[in-house]
């Protein structure tokens, strides 16, 4: 049987146990190890009055506090919400051009469509609206849809080419694919539309019969384009898909068509606005 | 102190000692399963969440054979800078027909768990082949070979087999899942085909443009649903406080 010593080293017990004469010390643990540990049962048993902490049959104990994650979010929206209402009350109030003639909106809107900007169209767009291939810079004064404030608005409310019932919708045909043009009248539009875009127009040559029967319906006879169809302007040097003339032939044998998001199915009205705002502020607004 | 010294008695008993073991693990067990027995009421009752359709499902895969989770979390926490960022937090319905679920937390990319619809099919397919083309400051890799053909000749086994963990494919979808899975590639959109009316808001269309479903379709066929399913236009908020 064991036999409890004394170790007179330590002043401690032994367990009494003993391997080939080695004998182990009974050290107490720490004082402070075991408060803390008791304190710890007895935090965790507040707790569970106190927060929400234990299932039941149909559902979970509430605790007395009532914390909810999502409860608290909301507080914390709520709270948001009010210390900006003094200004979103105001863009919510105001039509997008009274917003560009109050000067301290403007800069309001400003901050605030340029943080949205970043997050949603600044993928496409890039950051300033420098614009990227196959989509179109908002930096400059050329627009597809359109560069007045309304229209800015709108297209970023519906969208383009998408499935909301008010996007902007149009289509260039396929003239190459489709078989409505042969591959030489298609090479000779392209040379037109190059001689229209470098302020030249190669008046009487065949391409120009092609480009007039053919094109100048949505593009204008000057390629001057038109906003209500998002015909882009010819008559210039800014390409949404480059301008070699292989571009151009493929373009016209088989057109790329942008889209864009309806962003009032994703965003505010607020928000909307300021970014309509913003993009018309960024260099090129009509 | 003299209770705690008849441990003894327990340690050196082999019955006592097989018994306390059992009594140890029974609580340590009870305390993990209990909760799962009241899982129903944890999940949102909202409307629109349905299985995903065999090219999503496939897409599904790909994001998980590619490893997307380790950068991209699918999980938006009720936070304010989150919701103010990412859309409405994420809630459990939404995941309940994943498996397994791609909630994570690990976010080098930003979270995805809205990203249905915030691009175009045809942003998607340029940003996966090289991102850097769309967003210059971009340390996500290229994903070229996506463009491959996909593989999808197990596609009906999948759906069996989430079947099997309770997702609830019908019989119809099962049998249907090749075509249904080629149908949202190559049908118009305009022509309300099947698999648009067996998977509500499915993205109808071939985003890479091949005359092939391409792995690059399935992704971003599954990209475009992240998110989508419910309608939280029509859900008020503080619906799921909890």
């Amino acid at each position: 049987m064991a036999t409890i010593e004394k170790d007179s080293v330590s002043g401690q017990n032994t367990t009494g146990h003993e391997w080939d004469g080695i004998k182990e010390l009974n050290t107490p643990l720490p004082k402070w190890w075991v408060y803390v540990f008791w304190a710890s049962v007895v935090w965790a048993i507040g707790y569970w009055v106190m927060m929400p902490a234990w299932p039941t049959l149909n559902g979970y104990t509430k605790g007395y506090l009532g914390y909810s994650s999502r409860g608290e979010l909301e507080k914390d929206l709520a709270e948001q919400k009010k210390s900006r209402s003094a200004w979103l009350s105001k863009i919510e109030a105001s039509d997008v051009g009274a917003i560009e003639k109050d000067k301290d909106l403007l800069r309001y809107a400003m901050a605030g469509g340029k943080i949205a900007f970043n997050e949603n169209c600044a993928p496409c767009h890039g950051v300033g609206g420098v614009g990227a291939y196959g989509y179109p810079a908002l930096a400059d004064d050329e627009w597809l849809w359109g560069g007045a404030l309304a229209e800015i608005e709108q297209t970023i409310k519906f969208g383009v080419r998408n499935t909301n019932s008010s996007s902007r919708q149009s289509e260039m045909p396929k003239f190459g694919a489709d078989g409505i043009l042969k591959d030489d009248q298609i090479g000779q539009a392209a040379d037109y539309v190059l001689s229209l875009a470098s302020k030249a127009p190669a008046k009487g040559s065949a391409g120009e019969t092609v480009y007039t029967e053919n094109c100048a319906a949505c593009h204008a006879e000057d390629g001057s384009g038109n906003k209500d169809l998002g015909a882009p302007a010819l008559n210039n040097q800014i390409w949404l898909y480059k301008g070699t003339k292989k571009d151009i032939v493929d373009q016209i044998t088989k057109p790329k068509h942008g889209a864009m998001p309806a962003w009032t199915e994703r965003l505010d009205a607020s928000t909307i606005k300021m970014l309509a705002v913003y993009v018309h502020n960024l260099g090129g607004g009509k | 102190m003299s209770i705690f010294k008849h441990h003894a008695k327990i340690e050196t008993n082999i019955f006592f000692m097989a018994v306390g073991i059992l009594l140890t693990v029974v609580v340590g067990g009870l305390v993990e399963v209990i909760p799962l027995f009241s899982i129903e009421s944890t999940i949102e009752k909202v409307d629109g969440v349905r299985p995903y359709s065999p090219l999503e499902l496939a897409g599904r895969n790909i994001y998980i054979r590619e490893g997307c989770y380790n950068c991209h979390s699918q999980m938006i926490r009720p936070f304010k800078d989150e919701v103010e960022r990412y859309g409405p937090y994420s809630l459990a319905a939404e995941s309940k027909y994943d498996h397994p679920f791609q909630w994570g937390s690990k976010r080098t990319g930003p979270d995805l768990a809205r990203v249905g619809g915030k691009y175009t099919n045809d942003w998607q397919v340029r940003h996966l082949i090289n991102p850097r083309d769309v967003v210059p400051g971009s340390v996500m890799p290229g994903y070229k070979h996506l463009s491959r053909p996909l593989d999808y000749a197990d596609i009906t086994a999948h759906l069996k087999a989430n079947r099997v963990v309770g997702v609830p494919y019908t019989d119809a979808q099962i049998a249907n899942a090749k075509k249904d899975l080629e149908e949202q590639v190559f049908a118009d959109p305009a022509s309300s085909p099947a698999v648009a009316a067996s998977y509500p808001k499915a993205r109808i269309g071939s985003a890479s443009g091949k005359d092939k479903v391409t792995e690059m379709d399935a992704l971003v066929a599954y990209l475009q649903v992240l998110g989508t399913m419910v309608d939280f236009t029509t859900v008020k908020p503080g619906a799921f406080n909890r």
